[in-house]
């Protein structure tokens, strides 16, 4: 990640917004009460150095701390990190940006009682960067660049890169990165934590009941001053998006962390009226089509076309939105960062982002004429998801539809979805997804590159690459830009190797008592509920 | 099978030879409320057949200006008129009903004439040749029987894909045994008659001794159990598509129109719920009436109580 | 009689061992793995390493025969291993879940008897008149309903009559509570399901009390009863009923032992934890271990049911042949 300024990152502005919370900023915050959320996906383990799914972070985040976060109260902000277990500001990069020195907090403990030091967060560091042999880490790759990392005394961490870094930061910021105490990884192992809880977060474990719930109490040594807010929490287990409204709406949750389509907010809001908060922000998730560039006759750049051709993302944002949690046109950047195309851009230079949808339908068609392909037949393999998987599909396929495309959707349970899409690669046309936490675009976007271990459209392309490898060159936010368009433009439109539908948009309808907690562009950020609290008063109008 | 929710099957006897028309006449007279099932199924294969000259839209047809339009819509620019509403993609739901009935016919009868018929076939072979081959043909049936349904059709989804073809084998295969099991029964007590002995001296070959002579002499038990599992594969049908293991979108399925957005919207938009739910209902119904009557008549146990 | 008893117990191990072999070669078949799954997350840049060195962790790496040969001596030591999705012990994961899946066995099954032996004995009793088709009309209705869409219907009524009558809508609780700590929590969880379930299950015990009881009816001492001058109730509940109630039994006892395995889609419309909704985890998350243990759970359950079944049959009808 050479030569990504850190200075790019400074300048990048917020890119959420938030409704209906703005009231409450005012408020003073009472101590009190418990939260109940719901929860859509499940806890494969707590340790979240190997895990990746929001169904862990949601109800686990808040038992342990991280060394820095998203700033809580300003969550929408890419770039706004505050220190956490740290003191003081977020450090700056030193010696040409290769040594970061953190200062670490004294008097935190763990929920065992024992102490937090700068010792522990180097151990936990040292897991996730440099697992031993035999040690799983999901996001080692993240930090290629550290060299090393140490702790000379109790309150201070220096890491330690190969080369100045962009990406550093965001990467520690990362939600996974939970702090764990050094002695349990020296008694217990580095698999301890799979199992097992110790952490020095806002709230103490209770207790797990598997595929029910997890239930969480005050930690009263909690080093943010008179935080957290709330007595406990509780996550409660719900796969079905239709009981997570429910639950909502009967008053057995308060809140839903992932998001729901605009027409359940509606719902919800018509049922319940004042007593729902609805909080929206763009999300840092996209779907994507990817074809495989090894069967015929996606091969041939005229049938990518086409299919990008035929899709009409401005009808799906204005109608496809209202079911779905998708909503925001864009290209292959986080729409509404710097880096990212503007759309009047994306119409004029990318196939099938145009205004006039019947001119590019009747291209789609000549493309396809000319390719030989007017009868084209395919199948889809999608995920079985709903929201916004199978719906997106649909979606796609009808759109396709309209070009002559005959589309079938071949829906597969994850397992099989990945298996299929990753190993097999023995798909015709597969949905695919890039779902980040931190907004990262420079690192985000190495998704479309034809080398990049989670490209999946088996291609080659050497001009894609160097396009990529400049841009990690450059600190000029300005030759970024235009760095960023061409590769764009290539992925996009040139080549089409691979194709953007739309923009998720996260939509979080809760009661309305429930204050202090603001939306982020992701699902994973901001989940330490230490600022979150009820209103008691506004909690018994709704009759709870 | 317990999964499936659906009611263990009773076991029935051998009844005695009847002939086809002598059987449905009794049914009409005596069976009103079976006569009222094959009512319902007669509407349904008519509906599935002509599905295309019946419905006003193409079902697959995505069209969001109408998106969760109401029962009765219409349209006054375009004259566009949706009797049963539309559903979250905008798509007529009477359309959509009426090519769900084809879906639902096609897994149902498919999935319960290869089901039963496989059943039969070995069923009454197993029980002709007997010995070892009946013991560990039994052992086999036993496997299948007791094999979770909804764990079968999922590793069949997860290792095939989805898609009609692979929801009819997921049903098919646990109709198999519990055919075989009633056949086998009623085609033990004809091993023993002595004209199948007689077949056998004459020096007649298996199959000629199996299908002329046994075959037809099971023919009530098979039928019971045949007209059983068409409501039966109808309703599995709608809970794998709803568990999103069947059919898959755009192809217009009952259990798949209750899924999804279908639950999600349901406040506000009751209809797209409501609507293939009673068709479901109502087909399952229709067949389990019809099949209650087929079994009145051809069970001679019965019969005799009335 | 005993030598029938052996035989028909050696013969339950042929089965078993038969679904063993089918769960463990299906659940092979799924292409993917528990690691992949794990590792899959977002979308993100998964490094292989991490994968193999969580398939060899596992011992999915392992050769078919291994991984067979293991199972075979879990299940014979009793030893079921861990969940490969939560590290939890198998025996514990089950165990979370029984409860809740017993009670609604137990609350379904009753529900069911409530419904079915009352409908079934009117529908007996007055043959071929109007009731008799109502009542095996709206029985064979509860057949035919699908029971995730009575299910929606449930929770989407309460949902709306609650706020139209009190105006706080209240919905069922969503995560279970054991009926000792907290009953009117569980029971207002469970009441829903048990209803839909029980009502379902209520159509078959039905049509066999009324097959049952006009079998009876037309036996020899309920003719002399009549010829008495009993008059008809007596006879009915009296001498009728108690005779024909063992095949009705037999089949409430099956439905109940079908209903512990688990009610796959009614668990997942009213967000139940129990061993039906574990079951389609297990799967989907190719969790072989657990999912082998439940598929030898039911089969087991399955088996002997049959098996206590055909001995209660043949103790009872001497005809039947010990063959």
């Amino acid at each position: 990640m050479r030569g990504v300024a850190s200075k790019l990152v400074a300048t990048v502005a917020g890119a959420g917004f938030a409704l209906g919370a703005v009231a409450a900023m005012a408020e003073t915050p009472q101590a009190g009460g418990e939260l109940n959320i719901v929860v859509g996906s499940k806890i494969p383990s707590y340790d979240a150095h190997i895990e990746s799914t929001f169904g862990m972070i949601h109800p686990i985040r808040p038992f342990y701390s991280t060394l820095i976060r998203v700033n809580p109260d300003n969550p929408s902000s890419p770039t706004d990190f505050v220190c956490d277990v740290c003191e003081g500001d977020v450090p700056e990069g030193t010696d040409n940006g290769t040594t970061y020195t953190f200062k670490i907090r004294s008097g935190i403990t763990f929920h065992d009682g024992k102490p937090l030091t700068a010792a522990d967060v180097k151990a936990t560091f040292d897991k996730i960067v440099f697992p031993p042999e035999g040690i799983a880490s999901n996001r080692k790759a993240y930090f290629k660049m550290v060299e090393s990392i140490e702790a000379p005394d109790d309150t201070t961490l220096v890491f330690k890169l190969k080369h100045p870094s962009g990406t550093f930061i965001p990467s520690v910021a990362m939600p996974f990165n939970f702090i764990y105490s050094k002695a349990d990884l020296d008694a217990h192992g580095h698999t301890w934590h799979q199992t097992n809880i110790n952490g020095s977060g806002p709230f103490r474990f209770v207790e797990h009941v598997q595929g029910s719930h997890v239930k969480g109490e005050r930690n009263d040594n909690y080093y943010h001053e008179g935080k957290p807010y709330l007595d406990g929490y509780t996550a409660l287990s719900a796969p079905k998006m239709s009981i997570r409204l429910q639950a909502i709406r009967g008053g057995r949750a308060d809140i839903e962390f992932r998001g729901f389509p605009p027409k359940a907010r509606d719902d919800l809001v018509a049922a319940l009226g004042d007593k729902i908060t609805v909080q929206e922000s763009d999300w840092n998730c996209v779907l994507l089509v990817t074809p495989n560039h090894k069967t015929k006759p996606f091969d041939d750049p005229r049938v990518r076309r086409a299919m990008s051709l035929a899709v009409d993302r401005h009808g799906g944002s204005k109608y496809l939105s209202n079911i779905a949690i998708v909503k925001t046109v864009g290209g292959i950047v986080f729409p509404n960062h710097p880096l990212a195309t503007p759309i009047d851009e994306l119409k004029a230079n990318i196939a099938g982002y145009s205004d006039d949808v019947a001119g590019s339908i009747e291209q789609a068609k000549a493309l396809l004429a000319e390719a030989g392909q007017s009868d084209l037949k395919f199948t889809l393999l999608n995920r079985g998801v709903d929201q916004p998987y199978k719906v997106v599909g649909t979606w796609l396929i009808g759109q396709w539809r309209k070009a002559g495309m005959q589309v079938d959707q071949d829906v597969r349970p994850t397992t099989p979805f990945y298996a299929s899409l990753r190993k097999q690669k023995d798909f015709d046309v597969s949905i695919d997804f890039n779902c980040q936490s931190i907004v990262n675009p420079i690192a985000d976007v190495s998704k479309f590159l034809p080398t990049a271990g989670n490209n999946y459209a088996s291609f080659e392309d050497a001009e894609l690459e160097k396009i990529y490898d400049n841009l990690l060159r450059t600190a000029n936010v300005d030759e970024q830009k235009i760095l960023i368009r061409q590769y764009e433009k290539r992925v996009l439109n040139d080549l089409t190797s691979q194709m953007i539908t739309l923009w998720w948009y996260k939509i979080n309808p809760h009661r309305s008592y429930v204050k202090g907690w603001k939306i982020a562009p992701s699902h994973y950020l901001n989940q330490s509920l230490d600022n979150v609290w009820i209103d008691k008063e506004e909690k018994k109008r709704h009759g709870l | 099978m317990a999964q499936t929710e659906i009611a263990p099957l009773e076991s029935n006897t051998l009844p005695r030879q009847k002939t086809i028309w002598d059987a449905a006449l009794r049914m009409i007279r005596r069976q009103p409320l079976g006569s009222a099932g094959l009512l319902v199924i007669v509407i349904m294969i008519f509906g599935a057949v002509f599905a295309d000259y019946v419905v006003p839209y193409d079902p697959e047809i995505e069209n969001f200006e109408y998106m969760l339009m109401p029962p009765g819509t219409i349209d006054e620019t375009t004259g566009a008129t949706f009797i049963l509403g539309t559903d979250s993609f905008g798509r007529d739901m009477f359309s959509r009903l009426v090519h769900g009935a084809r879906t639902a016919l096609l897994v149902g009868f498919t999935a319960s004439f290869i089901g039963a018929f496989v059943g039969l076939v070995l069923g009454v072979g197993s029980a002709y040749f007997g010995g070892y081959v009946d013991l560990i043909f039994q052992r086999v049936m036993d496997v299948f029987m007791a094999f979770p349904l909804v764990i079968m059709a999922l590793a069949i989804v997860a290792i095939f894909g989805t898609g009609t073809e692979k929801v009819i084998i997921a049903i098919t295969i646990p109709f198999i045994p519990r055919c075989a099991r009633v056949v086998r029964s009623s085609a033990l007590a004809l091993r023993e008659l002595p004209y199948i002995d007689a077949a056998r001296s004459i020096g007649y070959s298996h199959t000629r001794i199996v299908m002329r002579h046994m075959v037809p002499n099971v023919m009530a038990p098979f039928l019971i159990m045949l007209t059983a599992f068409v409501g039966q594969a109808i309703l599995l049908e709608a809970s794998l598509s709803y568990l999103g293991l069947g059919v898959q979108e755009p192809t217009a399925a009952w259990g798949l129109m209750l899924q999804g957005g279908a639950e999600e919207f349901a406040e506000s938009a009751p209809w797209v719920p409501i609507w293939p739910g009673v068709a479901i209902t109502l087909a399952v119904f229709g067949f389990n009436l019809f099949g209650d009557a087929v079994r009145d008549v051809l069970d001679p146990k019965l019969r005799a109580q009335n | 009689m005993y030598s029938y008893i052996v035989k028909r117990v050696l013969m339950l191990f042929p089965t078993l061992l038969g679904a063993a072999i089918v769960v463990f070669l299906l659940l092979r078949l799924i292409p993917g793995d528990v690691c992949m799954l794990k590792f899959g997350g977002e979308g993100g840049y998964v490094d292989p390493e991490q994968i193999k060195m969580c398939q060899e962790r596992l011992g999915i790496s392992d050769s078919k025969i291994e991984q067979f040969v293991d199972y075979m001596i879990g299940f014979a030591t009793l030893d079921l291993g861990v969940s490969m999705w939560t590290g939890q012990p198998v025996t514990e994961e089950i165990w979370i879940r029984f409860p809740l899946s017993l009670q609604i066995a137990i609350m379904a099954t009753l529900t069911s008897v409530i419904i079915a032996i009352p409908l079934g004995v009117i529908s007996a009793a007055k043959q071929n008149s109007m009731t008799d088709y109502l009542v095996r009309a709206f029985s064979i209705a509860g057949i035919a309903m699908p029971s995730f869409w009575l299910g929606i219907l449930i929770i989407l009524g309460l949902l709306i009559g609650t706020q139209a009558w009190s105006g706080v809508p209240w919905m069922p609780p969503v995560h279970y509570k054991s009926i000792f700590d907290d009953p009117a929590h569980n029971l207002s969880q469970l009441i829903w399901p048990a209803l839909a379930t029980g009502y379902r299950y209520s159509a078959v015990a039905t049509r066999m009390t009324r097959s049952a009881m006009l079998e009876v009816l037309r036996e020899d001492y309920v003719r002399t009863a009549r010829a008495k001058g009993l008059i008809e109730q007596v006879i009915i509940n009296k001498h009728a009923l108690k005779n024909a109630l063992l095949p009705v039994v037999t089949i409430i006892g099956i439905e109940f032992a079908f209903l512990m395995g688990g009610l796959v889609v009614t668990e997942q419309v009213f967000n139940l934890n129990g061993i039906g909704k574990l079951f389609v985890e297990s799967v989907t998350q190719a969790d072989y271990t657990l999912t082998q243990a439940l598929v030898m759970l039911v089969v087991f359950i399955f088996v002997l049911v049959n098996f206590v079944v055909d001995l209660m049959y043949a103790w009872l009808d001497p005809r039947i042949r010990y063959s």
